[in-house]
């Protein structure tokens, strides 16, 4: 059980924070994301876009009023990902403490 | 070691950030304490409105307890103002917690409305909304002494159900509520009491207990 193990794609703390927001909630806004990881948008842009090459989160395009409105929600294969990246880390904190 | 502790941060990372994406955490203590104090106003001036329609010459109710009496009060000016008296202790209530609430989370520079206030919101206010209406319809019917114990359930529920979305102590403070309002099942005719302990004290208690925990430190 090591480092090998981890997630290459979560190896990164805003791809985290993005996963760990969106394993919880249904959907999330692009704002909603922006204003709770505190990214420029570039940044956080370039992330979900990795994140949704890779298959682990589904974008959702709309509109309120005028203004688009885009969501995002997580896949099956990135919950299960993420919950594995999970696992990983939890067995690497008992591996080193037991 | 610290790639342990590393580990350990990133852990951290994640449970702060799946808290804060689903919960509300600005809820504040003397939002608590605020709308408690508002709720002691309000059960003093209905216990006064309850004395004087007691004392009255045209309340026909003869005892000594001015609460036994509520049957009593069906189509008289009291009923209507001690509904005012409650309308206005829960707008009260509400613009005095939502200011204790709003001026924390300008100073944690977090938002005030966003998704998960909503959902708050929306949890909070729908066994309330449809509380408060069954609760106008027992009034008019009448049944007055179903009133208190009334509003210590529904609310109750509405903290239970609204705790998942915020701090996740309120559902003990939303059982006692449930509790205040099953024990007074036991004794109607005595709502204003329990009301007071329930909306009152019950708040402050709370209130404090949450400053205490949460906002000491950020004083």
């Amino acid at each position: 059980m090591n480092i090998s193990q981890l997630n290459k794609v979560f190896d990164n703390r805003i791809r985290l924070g993005i996963m760990s927001a969106l394993l919880v909630n249904d959907s999330v806004s692009y704002n909603d994301l922006k204003e709770l990881l505190q990214v420029t948008d570039g940044n956080l842009a370039s992330h979900l876009k990795g994140l949704e090459d890779s298959g682990y989160i589904k974008v959702q395009k709309g509109f309120i009023g005028r203004k688009t409105n885009t969501t995002y929600s997580v896949s099956k294969a990135g919950e299960k990902a993420f919950r594995l990246h999970l696992d990983v880390l939890e067995q690497m904190i008992r591996g080193t403490q037991g | 070691m610290t790639e342990q502790q590393e580990t350990l941060d990133t852990l951290k990372d994640i449970r702060n950030i799946m808290d804060r994406s689903s919960r509300f955490l600005s809820l504040s203590g003397w939002s608590g304490v605020a709308a408690g104090c508002c709720a002691l106003v309000g059960a003093w001036m209905a216990h006064r409105v309850l004395d004087n329609a007691a004392a009255g010459p045209h309340s026909g109710y003869e005892g000594t307890d001015p609460i036994a009496g509520y049957n009593d009060l069906v189509g008289t000016g009291t009923t209507a103002s001690l509904v005012q008296i409650g309308l206005l202790t829960l707008l009260a209530a509400i613009v005095s917690a939502f200011l204790f609430t709003w001026w924390r989370s300008r100073r944690q520079s977090a938002p005030l409305w966003n998704a998960t206030s909503q959902r708050l919101t929306v949890a909070l206010g729908i066994p309330m909304l449809v509380g408060g209406i069954y609760l106008l319809k027992l009034v008019e019917t009448g049944s007055f002494g179903m009133v208190a114990p009334g509003c210590l359930l529904f609310y109750g529920l509405g903290l239970v159900n609204a705790s998942r979305y915020t701090l996740g102590e309120i559902k003990w403070l939303g059982y006692a509520q449930l509790a205040t309002g099953l024990v007074n099942l036991a004794f109607v005719g005595y709502g204003l009491y329990f009301w007071a302990f329930g909306f009152g004290l019950l708040h402050i208690v709370y209130g404090l207990i949450m400053w205490w925990k949460h906002e000491r430190n950020q004083a």
